[in-house]
């Protein structure tokens, strides 16, 4: 088979996958106990008035009528209108998505940019206190929750020492400078857990090749260390360490959930939240299937660098 | 650890030359409310945030000042015919919306009549009006069937909803739909191009507006913009926007969390402001269709159970900010009374329990619903559950988040099959503080409010409350009201907390008001 042709029947594969994800959003929405038309009403609505909110936003209607309208719309990509924002679903997202990106790009480069060296070091120096620290650092960063982190954090960088702004985003169009500065603290929030998770894949992957005779060879010729290290070692073990990172991506997803919260972001995650809190059916509809096209298409991105990292492996 | 200290700095100095405000020469206040502003619509929502929206970029007729006092607002004057049934009303000159066009009569008709059409003192008032009619370009008039109070009650009516004038274009908008021009005549113009729901709301001073002569006071008086513009932020952690308010990142937090105060308090750029008409009151609501509710003996023995200190404490955590008041109409108002109350809301646990027995109460468990995300009520159902427990109830407590109990309030099935007996919640002052305002006292059964309480005589009162002019008169009748509200137990008042508000020290001329108002406040550059 080749290239092109594997790609298309992934593509093709994500069809089920995407039906599956929207029936399922539909109705895990549907049977939540919840009622956007009470929410919108207010506290003094009475039922008349909740009821004609109701009937405006179609929701008295069958379910599987809903769901056919919904469906029916989303096949020609038009995703509906927020129940709340009186903006189209998909005038929201693309009003979001630089935030997301911003912040998710800025968190897997300062992730990759930590990790592989740390992993690596901690390879090299094992069983050493060196590879105790840095393993000890990666149990940590499992372990604590993101938010907990990001207090941490504001308290040390923003409030303590001053350096940082508390919260708050900046689009790009409004200068760079601005932009970094308001990322930084949220993306190493963020890259804690995946600073740890690629660490330690790199050092374990490493370890496993560091073993192998092609690495003897090389240390036989007389080749320094930190050649041995990062052009036949590393490279070699690239292969886990990308199915760890291309996962760290699609996990991120969770991850800017919590943290754009946490820092005011106005992105996809903060969308996510208040349009759950606020049972925005459209938007969380068209939400998590652009989170789950996404996934699906970071996991066919994966695959497809595998190839170019070990020629060995064909399609 | 210096060189990543340097690069910061730099990249803070960098950013510096874009982080600023949109013009150097403008004064922006920047302030994070108690939620995101997601409607527009202050006649369509009761929701408090798109009530506060309202006040910045609409005006109303009459409005409260610090005193709770109705005053003149929009009007030069008003007039009362000797039969008490025409009431003539003339707009002041100079009024004029964003558009740049003059505020008419009939705009102002109009938009009673939208409000009136929504708002529950709207419709009761609105049952005594025979027409509306505008006279000429200033000029109105309201002809009643027969004299009410309800009139003034209605048009300086503080809270939602609140009787926002609108251009006759926007006013004309079907009740039942959000409208979509927001062309105000308030000292505030809203920019739409700006608003990024989940982000910020963007205000900008309206250089034509004409305020009243009078100093500014409550609601009323003359509504300066002394700030170029106003930005609500949507910082939706409370203990962010505490960080960033002590930063300096924003001026004004609307409703911080009371156990947040204390490191406010020490921090010298910022201060507290407690303003008396800034206050909640708590309540605890039956629902009248489900047994053992159904009997108005058993929800007799709930006065007796709780005690308000135990909910006030629980809650707010802070006897600062806390009063135990027995009066529903809200302590310190005009139609504040005890009466009635002797013996009630002291955990008299004996009482209770002998009412139950008398009632004949079989232990069928209390599905008392528990909202968990609303850090202001999270606390009083647990309490709740406690004092009822100790008076002999049984009580199936069920959690959930507060959205989750708006849609299921609103439910009228069995306890036991997705419908409920009890919860409670919090009311703002402002909006409970008469027998026809305080919507939960509203019995007229399938017509009321979830509970659905039921009862001739509570609506016979009500009633008659709104039709009484003489103020002195009404008083009497809200004492009644509230002897007739512990015999039926269409809810069950819970003792008052106030809300302060924290702003930087930099910010001046916070108003004294039912609620939160951004003209008058100016911001120190």
């Amino acid at each position: 088979m080749t290239l092109f042709g594997y790609i298309l029947r992934r593509l093709i594969g994500t069809i089920p996958v995407m039906l599956v994800v929207a029936v399922f959003i539909f109705l895990m929405l549907r049977l939540t106990p919840s009622d956007p038309a009470a929410i919108i009403a207010g506290d003094n609505a009475n039922a008349e008035q909740v009821a004609k909110i109701r009937q405006q936003l179609g929701l008295d209607q069958p379910m599987l009528t809903q769901f056919f309208i919904w469906f029916g719309k989303v096949l020609t990509g038009d995703f509906g209108e927020s129940f709340f924002f009186k903006k189209t679903v998909a005038a929201l997202i693309a009003e979001r998505i630089e935030p997301t990106l911003s912040l998710s790009l800025f968190t897997i480069v300062l992730a990759v940019l930590i990790a592989v060296p740390l992993g690596v070091l901690a390879a090299h120096r094992q069983g050493t206190w060196v590879d105790r620290l840095v393993m000890g650092f990666a149990v940590l960063g499992f372990s604590v929750p993101a938010f907990v982190i990001g207090y941490i954090f504001i308290y040390v960088f923003a409030i303590w020492l001053n350096w940082l702004p508390v919260q708050g985003y900046q689009r790009i169009s409004e200068g760079l400078g601005g932009w970094a500065l308001r990322l930084v603290l949220p993306a190493l929030t963020l890259s804690v857990i995946y600073v740890a998770l690629i660490a330690r894949m790199t050092r374990t992957s490493v370890l496993e090749v560091l073993s192998e005779d092609y690495v003897r060879t090389a240390r036989a010729k007389g080749q320094v260390e930190r050649k041995v290290m990062f052009r036949h070692a590393l490279r070699n073990a690239a292969v886990p360490i990308v199915t760890v990172i291309g996962l760290g991506v699609a996990l991120l997803i969770g991850g800017v959930v919590v943290t754009e919260s946490l820092y005011t972001i106005p992105g996809l995650g903060r969308l996510t939240v208040d349009a759950v809190l606020a049972r925005d059916y459209p938007t969380i509809q068209a939400v998590i299937l652009l989170f789950s096209f996404v996934y699906v298409m970071i996991n066919l991105a994966v695959d497809l660098i595998y190839t170019l990292l070990d020629p060995r492996i064909r399609y | 650890m210096k060189p990543f200290k340097h690069a910061l700095l730099a990249a803070a100095g960098l950013a510096g030359l874009t982080l600023a405000t949109p013009a150097l020469s403008q004064t922006t206040l920047r302030a994070v409310m108690h939620s995101d502003l997601k409607i527009l619509d202050p006649i369509w929502t009761t929701a408090y945030i798109v009530r506060n929206h309202g006040y910045m970029i609409y005006d109303t007729l009459f409005a409260q000042d610090e005193k709770g006092e109705i005053k003149l607002q929009m009007l030069e004057k008003y007039d009362v015919s000797a039969d008490k049934k025409v009431y003539t009303f003339t707009l002041r000159d100079g009024l004029m919306w964003h558009d740049g066009q003059p505020v008419t009569a009939e705009d102002c008709v109009a938009s009673i009549k939208r409000w009136a059409s929504r708002d529950a003192l709207g419709q009761k008032m609105n049952s005594f009006v025979e027409s509306m009619t505008a006279k000429d370009a200033k000029t109105f008039t309201i002809n009643l069937k027969e004299p009410t109070g309800l009139v003034l009650l209605g048009l300086g009516k503080p809270s939602s909803n609140v009787p926002f004038m609108m251009p006759k274009r926007v006013a004309e908008t079907d009740p039942n739909k959000q409208i979509e021009d927001f062309t105000g005549s308030g000292p505030f113009v809203f920019k739409k191009d700006e608003w990024k729901p989940g982000d910020k709301t963007v205000y900008v001073k309206f250089d034509k507006y004409k305020p009243r002569s009078e100093p500014a006071s409550g609601l009323s008086g003359g509504k300066v913009a002394k700030v170029d513009r106003v930005e609500w932020r949507a910082i939706s952690d409370q203990q962010q926007a505490v960080n960033a308010l002590t930063k300096g990142e924003i001026d004004f937090i609307e409703q911080p969390s009371h156990d947040l105060l204390g490191g406010l308090k020490k921090d010298a750029n910022v201060q507290i402001i407690e303003s008396p008409q800034l206050k909640g009151q708590y309540t605890f609501r039956p629902n009248h269709l489900q047994k053992p509710f159904d009997n108005p003996k058993v929800r007799q023995a709930l006065w007796y159970a709780f005690n308000q200190e135990d909910f006030l404490m629980a809650n707010i955590g802070d006897a600062a900010y806390i009063k135990e008041c027995k009066a529903m109409f809200v302590c310190d108002t005009p139609f504040a009374t005890t009466k009635g109350m002797d013996g009630l809301l002291t955990s008299n646990v004996k009482k209770a329990q002998e009412l139950l027995k008398e009632a004949g109460y079989d232990g069928t468990p209390i599905v008392l619903m528990h909202s968990t995300d609303l850090k202001i009520l999270t606390n009083l159902a647990p309490v709740a559950k406690s004092l009822m427990e100790k008076a002999g109830f049984k009580v199936d407590m069920q959690s959930m988040d507060w959205q989750t109990l708006v849609a299921r309030r609103t439910k009228k099935d069995p306890a036991n099959a997705g419908g409920w007996h009890a919860f409670l919640t919090a009311w703002v002052a402002a909006d409970v503080m008469n027998p026809v305002s305080r919507a939960y006292l509203n019995s007229a059964c399938e017509k009321s409010l979830f509970g659905w309480p039921c009862d001739a005589q509570m609506e016979k009162l009500r009633d008659d409350f709104a039709r009484e002019p003489d103020p002195a008169k009404q008083k009497a009748i809200a004492e009644a009201v509230q002897v007739r509200a512990i015999e039926l137990t269409p809810e069950i008042p819970l003792g008052e907390y106030l809300q302060p508000v924290a702003m930087r020290k930099s910010v001046k001329g916070f108003l004294i008001a039912p609620v939160p108002v951004f003209w008058n406040m100016e911001v120190a550059k």
